[in-house]
Formats: C-alpha cells, structure tokens, sequence
C-alpha cells in the first residue's frame, strides 16, 4: 500500500491549534456511552414500574409489585384481588411494555429515515408513511380484510399500506432530475392530510357509535388498546428492524455524506436504500397497528439523541431507542392521569411537550441543525 | 497502481453523457481532466469512483476490472472526493475521517487500534490533527477539503480521484491541496477548473469536450492557442513561469 506520505508542514491557513472555529463554537461535547446507556436502562426499568404501578386501580405500589411478581412468576392471589390484579398485569404493564416498544422503535425509524432521506426533518410521521399505515389497519378492523392472516392481519396490513404510501410519497416527490429531501418532506406532509382523511371517512362511514373516538385515536395516536397478544409481535419487529439499523450503522454514516461519498466508501447506496425503505414500512406497519400515529416522538429523539453523543449513527442508535421508550412511558402516564378517567390521546401530549422542546432545541448555540 | 479507462460511455435518462472515453494513468502519476462545464468530467469520475455505471466500457486498476470487483474492495484501492460531500449532520472531523475505515471493516465491524492509528496519521498528514474534535460543519472550506483528503488516505488507497478539489477556495488554500495530493504519492486523477494549476500541478492532461477527450499529453504539448480557442472558446496567450517554467496561460475574450 502507499501509505507512505511526506509530512506535512503545518499549514499557513486555518485558525492555530486550539482556537475557538469561525463561528466560535467549541469542540463538540459528547458523553460517554456505558454509563448513559447503564442510566437509560435504569430508567427504563423504574419507568417501567412507575407506568404498571401509577394511576386508580388501588392497589398501591405494594400490591402492584405484588401482582406483578404474581403474574412473572406464575403466583397465586387472593379471590378479592382479582380485579385489581386485572388492572395491574392484564392491563397496565402490557401497556406499559408496549409504551416502551413503540417509543424505540419511532426514535429508530426516525434516525433510520433522516439518514435515508439526508433531512433532519424527516421521520415516519411527517414523510406521511404513519397516516398511510394506519389506512391500512383501519381498513383491517373494519372491513375485516386480510382476516385469513389471524394475529398478524393488522400488522401486515398497516405494513402493506405503509409500504403503498411511502411508494407513492416518492413517486410524487419524484423529478426527471432526482429526488430532493425537501421536496420528499413536502409531499410527505401533504401525503399525511390525504391519509388522515381516508382514515376519518373511513371510520365515520363505518360508524359504531365512536367513531369520532376511534378516529382520533388512529390520527393522534393512544396506547389504550394494550393487550397481552399485541405485545409480542410489535417487539419482535421493533427489535428486529433496530438490530438492523445498528448492524448499517456505518453505512448509514457514510449515507448521510451522500450518495457519491457512499459509494467512494464502497457502500451500495440505492441497495442500502431500499433495505432502509423496506424496514422503515415493516416497524412503521407494526407500531401504527397497535398506537396509531404518534407523531413528534421520531422526529425529536433522534435530535436530542445527536445533543447528548453527536451524530455517529452508532452511537445514536444505541442510545435513541432507550431515551424514546422512557419518553412515551412517561408521556402515556401523563395521557392516563392528567385529566382522568379522561384518557387523552398520545399525540397530543407528545405535541405538548414536543414543539416548545424543539424550537428551544433549534435555537440553541452549538447544535447545528440542518448545517446552519 | 496504473489506472486505464477503455471506450467508457455513460448514458442517463437516454442521452449519452460521455462517449467512447480512453485515458491512462501511470502509477504515482497526477493527471488531470480540464474541460468546459458540462463537458463530461464529473460524469466520467463517478464511473470511475463507482458512483454511476457505464453503459459500456471499462475501468481496470492494474488490470482489474473495477466494477468486477466487489464494492468494498474496490473503496479500498481507489478513494475519491466527490464534489458535494457534506451533511445535515454534525459529525466531528474524527467521525469523517474515520468513515475511511468502512471499506477495511465492513458496516458492523469494529473499530481496532489499526483504525484509529491509520486516522490519526491521516489527519496528521494533512496538517489537520488539531482539527479532530471539531465539527466538520464548522470548519472552513480549506480546512474541510484537507479532512476530507485525510479521510480518503484513511482508506488507505492506491489511487484517487478528486473532482474538482479546489472549488470555492481561497489561493492559498488551493495550493496548499494540491501539493497535499501531489505529496500523497498516490496515483491521482483530478478534473480542474483552473488551467494554469493543472499546468503546473499535472503530469498528463486531458481534455474533454462534448463527452470526448479531444486532446492528451503533457501540459506544454495540451495547452495550445489554438486548442483552448477551439475547446473554451478563449483566446490565449502562453508564457512562461518566472520560477518553475512551466506554461502559464493568460486570456482575453476571442475577437
């Protein structure tokens, strides 16, 4: 190899080692990795708790571990206790573990679609594909199609129309000169509208007495159809569509430089793309059918995820899955007790928390967003 | 390591974008591709950096069939600076350079002491080590051009291919890049704007017009009046370099 290069003497131009950049920012902080991933697992387990244990079942905090200890490890309980263990292991801790599916894998589709689609704008919600799956799981529960898949008809149906809205937001984002991220998140948005209202119409048309309910639900997004068998499938997809993006980790680095600098690095863009594309639909189609859209949550870690450890995708998606399942814990918990028995839609309290977050985040010194 | 391109054509969206194109590059040698916009240059180096491919011909390192090879094997003999290579993201200079090290490791490979040993020489190559833990978004356009080089010799490659390296630079700064690629050792293959730096930075030129190379050879026999009347529409007056001697070119507008 040629590797045998003339030193270089220090150059005339650029500021001396050590001095402050042109814009004065100073080098970029980064935390270390172990101890933030040992604290996120930490709360992730306490939150975990919190969510079973909090809200009007009665049990306290005493019976709720005690119902929860029951149900891991096959215990028994008293006749009198049913209905509030019912509450605890039936209800909230599925819940509560679906809660943290869906908020890992929104945080890691959201990194997965802003290197895909080179734009800090982009997540599932905004480029339209959450709306679009939602038509589909919609069309499942009403009309009964793909009934002969049983347990799996609404995940691959939300699969299925998340794939058919992210097809059809890039043909119609798509010029005879190429395919600009901005024009992407345009079309997206609209797309979003479009789909929202397939869903609506088809709710209403199907009316069951909720309807303005149910379709709430789908557009904002609500955790309260947990059960026990909508767990599984939603984890074994999420874990398997994060194991992915970790394993492109470096791909998706040298993607995010462009297309050209990826395939100088020998990194197969357009193969990387459709890996990403096809993932992307398969864990938007999975979490939509069991919490509709949720926005916000995909597109706010991954930004505040690049804050804490920068924007090596390794990095990030080591630590986003984790800070976003904490997130919608918490933010299911608030849903639930805020204006109980009231329960408000997820999407309205990730909204709540999540605009003022982000135009502080924005405007904060040292976080270059969107290179400006 | 030689590099050759034989009868290579590009089409896209059904237009032909360059032709028939045939250049050689010796081992260690720079060579440099000058040329009207449009003429083809960029088009040409993305085949050669794998970006595109040909719709007929071929690239061969040292007689190897480049898009034969497998894409990592390829990155990890030939690297490249394509023009626009930038990012919404704020990695820091050492996250870029060390994107030079996916060809040897693969997307789930991990980082070994090799790595960030061949890293920190090729930041210090460049003259950039100071510059590691800054964020590449706020470096200025020389400094950003010396990481991006220090990443490509992350690669540890035997030829590279710069398109247009000296954009948007000051003059100091465009000196300063092109004697770090010449000083590489490297085999180099580099579409110029500026006629004179190619004059004194290359060993072989060519010129390309309308997707074809209408001239090769070295600096003083390519640089002719008559040549860049006919290829950049200017007329052109040669002299001499005070110091090196080497042809310099000074224009006015044709009558």
């Amino acid at each position: 190899m040629a590797t045998d290069f003339p030193a270089v003497s220090r150059p005339a131009t650029g500021p001396a080692p050590g001095a402050p950049g042109p814009s004065g920012r100073s080098p970029s902080r980064r935390l270390p990795l172990p101890p933030l991933l040992a604290g996120l697992s930490v709360a992730l387990l306490l939150s975990l708790l919190c969510c079973t244990a909090l809200g009007a079942s009665g049990a306290g905090w005493g019976g709720a571990l005690r119902y929860l200890w029951a149900g891991l490890s096959g215990g028994t309980i008293g006749p009198d206790e049913l209905s509030a263990y019912t509450i605890i292991w039936e209800l909230r801790f599925p819940r509560a573990l679906l809660a943290a599916v869906v908020g890992a894998g929104l945080s890691a589709l959201g990194v997965g679609a802003q290197a895909m689609v080179r734009n800090a704008l982009a997540d599932p919600f905004t480029l339209g594909i959450s709306s679009g799956a939602a038509v589909g799981a919609n069309a499942v529960l009403l009309f009964g199609a793909f009934g002969s898949l049983g347990v799996w008809a609404l995940s691959s149906a939300a699969f299925c129309s998340a794939l058919v809205a992210m097809v059809l937001v890039y043909a119609a984002a798509r010029t005879p000169h190429g395919l600009t991220p901005l024009r992407l998140v345009l079309t997206g948005s609209a797309m979003y509208y479009g789909f929202s209202a397939v869903t609506t119409l088809m709710v209403f048309s199907a009316d069951r007495g909720e309807a303005g309910r149910s379709a709430m639900m789908w557009l904002l997004g609500s955790l309260g159809g947990a059960t026990w068998s909508s767990v599984p499938i939603a984890a074994a997809v999420v874990l398997a569509g994060i194991g992915y993006l970790l394993w492109s980790a470096r791909s998706l680095n040298a993607l995010a430089m462009g297309d050209e600098t990826a395939a100088a690095l020998g990194v197969d863009a357009e193969r990387l793309r459709k890996g990403l594309f096809l993932v992307t639909a398969a864990v938007t189609g999975a979490v939509v059918a069991v919490s509709g859209a949720i926005g916000f949550v995909g597109l706010m870690v991954p930004h505040v995820t690049r804050m804490l450890v920068g924007a090596d995708h390794r990095r990030v998606l080591a630590v986003a899955p984790l800070l976003g399942a904490v997130l919608l814990l918490w933010v299911d918990l608030v849903s639930r007790l805020l204006l109980a028995p009231v329960e408000l839609p997820v999407g309205v309290i990730t909204a709540l928390i999540g605009v003022p977050c982000f135009v502080l985040l924005m405007r904060r010194r040292g976080y270059v967003f969107g290179g400006a | 390591m030689r590099v050759d391109v034989e009868g290579l054509s590009v089409e896209i969206a059904g237009a032909r974008l360059v032709e028939d194109i045939g250049l050689r590059a010796g081992s260690g040698q720079v060579v440099g591709l000058v040329g009207p916009n449009g003429s083809g240059k960029s088009t040409l180096l993305r085949c050669v950096y794998r970006a595109l491919r040909p719709a007929a011909g071929r690239v061969l390192l040292d007689g190897d069939d480049l898009h034969a090879l497998g894409a990592r094997e390829g990155a990890r003999r030939l690297a490249a600076l394509p023009q626009e290579s930038s990012s919404e993201f704020d990695f820091t200079v050492a996250e870029v350079v060390a994107m030079g090290r996916l060809p040897h490791r693969g997307a789930a490979g991990r980082v070994t002491a090799e790595d960030t040993g061949v890293c920190a020489a090729a930041l210090e190559q460049v003259g950039a080590a100071h510059l590691a833990g800054r964020g590449f978004l706020t470096l200025s356009g020389g400094e950003k051009q010396r990481v991006l080089i220090a990443r490509a010799l992350a690669q540890q490659p035997q030829v590279l291919v710069l398109d247009e390296p000296t954009n948007h630079l000051d003059i100091a700064q465009q000196l300063e890049v092109l004697a770090l690629v010449r000083g590489s050792g490297l085999t180099v293959l580099a579409a110029l704007h500026d006629l004179n730096l190619a004059a004194t930075h290359c060993d072989e030129l060519y010129v390309i017009a309308g997707g074809r190379i209408v001239a090769s050879g070295p600096p003083h026999a390519v640089l002719t009046a008559g040549l860049l009347a006919e290829v950049f529409g200017v007329r052109a007056h040669r002299v001499p370099h005070p110091a090196s001697g080497a042809p310099q070119l000074l224009f006015d507008r044709l009558p």
